[in-house]
């Protein structure tokens, strides 16, 4: 597998805090890769970094060996943990969005065969979230669940190179982050993504990442707490895991294979 | 149970928002009834048949200088001044507003002089106003844009200001430019708060609509009012006002029930 994005000796500072250390880091293409760490520990500013919502204070972050822009832009999906979908548009209108920026700079719309093109392609795609009877509606009309795979929709419509999440489940209950699951794993495994997600919760990351990595600060001065950032404490492989194992429900039963 | 808890039917709601504008409509009645008992002639609380009277020469009969008729005329004059004054308002909070929400290049630029503009008082520029522009319509029409037009600016560029970051990123991963997000992610939700925005300001703008009749003009519903005081003739001014105040409240509602209709997504449960 080739190296998609490498870290070389990245620092992030804010004046005297100092947020990440001395990173060094490559991800492969088509890796899962789960970020967990303690709250403050620079999983945050680790996102922003990849986003290109800011530069790094000394390093650079190279995509495919090219330095990244400190910019967002359309070859880096996100997919938040809220506020990710447009309220003023509907589940189709959202989708679609993406392709009409890239088509239609002066408007920002498509019309007649354009749009219609457009439109088939969002609906492959929304189908393929699982949001295919839900075109027509707008997000307030959508449970949580149906609001991030419509964020996942509408990132993926532009086939990213890399696909962000930040605490992508984090707000949804026990039952519907199960599918979510299922749902991001199929969608990786099917379209070949390179996903770099950070999440709380640990048990999330081992199932469904290739590789988590832990962010934590390796030293720290309790008279100076910010005089030392956090780089990458535990970089952990994950076997091959068959699918169905992924997400199977904590019930303790005894009866499920009949040998108690 | 307690108050906090008893929710009002429809039809309660009607009757009970009646009841205190029924009781000053009375008490107005009797107090006038009172005064003319002593004073026949009594011009200060004028009773209902005199405001008529006065009223129906105003409406039907054309003004024998200008052959118009003078109620419709005062009506025609002020809406339109006032229409045109909020047009301007509110196609500058858009532009302004927009551009000073989401660039902040343009924020850095503009935001001091919006500020500064916003809090002079507006009645103090109106001398400027009638010397700079004369005493046409022009002023009266700059006196409402300068009175409304800031504020609305502000509060369109808060808005946009405080809409969740995450969008604007989305967006740029959507490979938009500063021009899209503008017009694809911050328009289309700062359209529900423009209509609010103008029904905020509608109200300074019919004050500083009759301000300016009042000081410099020929027709108008506050010009009117302002003339009529110098006979006492309170019964034009009070059905003027009770006018004045019909006409706020259905621009009220008409502005209310435009953007449930076009914004349907920024209305929660309505759509």
């Amino acid at each position: 597998m080739s190296t998609l994005l490498s870290f070389r000796d990245v620092w992030v500072e804010y004046g005297d805090r100092i947020i990440i250390e001395k990173l060094n880091l490559d991800i492969e293409e088509g890796s899962f890769v789960s970020i967990v760490g303690p709250s403050g520990a620079g999983k945050s500013s680790f996102l922003r970094l990849i986003l290109g919502q800011e530069g790094p204070s000394q390093g650079a972050i190279l995509m495919d060996g090219v330095p990244l822009r400190p910019e967002c832009g359309p070859d880096r999906g996100v997919v938040f943990q809220r506020y990710s979908v447009f309220p003023h548009l509907t589940a189709l209108r959202n989708t679609i969005l993406g392709m009409e920026c890239e088509k239609a700079p002066v408007l920002g719309r498509l019309f007649g065969s354009a749009r219609r093109a457009a439109e088939e392609e969002a609906v492959e795609m929304l189908t393929a979230v699982g949001l295919g009877h839900s075109l027509d509606l707008y997000p307030a009309q959508m449970s949580g669940g149906m609001q991030q795979r419509l964020a996942i929709a509408q990132a993926l419509v532009k086939r990213p190179r890399i696909l962000l999440l930040d605490e992508p489940f984090g707000a949804l209950d026990p039952g519907i982050r199960a599918d979510m699951h299922k749902l991001i794993r199929s969608l990786w495994r099917e379209r070949a993504l390179t996903i770099v997600m950070v999440t709380h919760d640990i048990r999330e990351a081992f199932t469904l990442g290739t590789r988590v990595l832990a962010l934590d600060k390796r030293r720290h001065d309790p008279h100076a707490p910010h005089r030392f950032g956090a780089t990458v404490v535990y970089d952990l492989p994950m076997r091959e895991r068959p699918e169905e194992e992924i997400d199977q429900p904590d019930i303790i039963t005894i009866d499920v294979n009949s040998n108690n | 149970m307690r108050w906090v808890n008893r929710q009002v039917g429809r039809g309660g709601r009607v009757l009970l928002g009646a009841v205190p504008i029924l009781l000053l409509v009375l008490v107005y009645i009797v107090m006038a009834a009172n005064r003319h008992a002593v004073n026949p002639a009594d011009k200060i609380l004028p009773l209902p048949g005199a405001m008529a009277e006065s009223m129906s020469a105003l409406l039907f009969v054309p003004d024998q200088l200008t052959g118009q008729l003078v109620f419709w005329a005062d009506t025609l004059a002020s809406l339109q001044r006032l229409g045109i004054g909020l047009g301007i308002s509110t196609l500058m909070a858009l532009a302004v507003g927009l551009a000073l929400g989401v660039l902040p290049p343009v924020r850095a630029t503009l935001g001091p002089l919006v500020t500064g503009i916003a809090v002079i008082p507006p009645i103090a520029l109106l001398p400027i106003l009638f010397i700079a522009l004369g005493l046409g319509e022009t002023a009266k029409v700059a006196l409402i844009v300068i009175g409304i037009a800031p504020v609305m600016i502000r509060d369109i560029a808060a808005h946009v200001g405080a809409l969740p970051r995450e969008q604007t990123i989305k967006a740029l991963t959507l490979g938009a430019n500063s021009w899209q997000v503008m017009i694809r992610v911050a328009l289309p939700q700062a359209m529900p708060r423009l209509l609010h925005a103008m029904r905020l300001a509608l109200g300074p703008a019919w004050v500083f609509l009759i301000s300016a009749e009042a000081i410099a003009s020929d027709v108008g519903l506050g010009y009117r009012i302002f003339l009529v005081r110098r006979y006492l003739s309170m019964d034009v001014i009070l059905p003027y006002v009770a006018w004045i105040a019909l006409l706020a409240i259905l621009m009220d509602l008409a502005l209310t029930f435009l953007s449930r209709r076009l914004f349907p997504w920024a209305h929660g449960e309505s759509h």
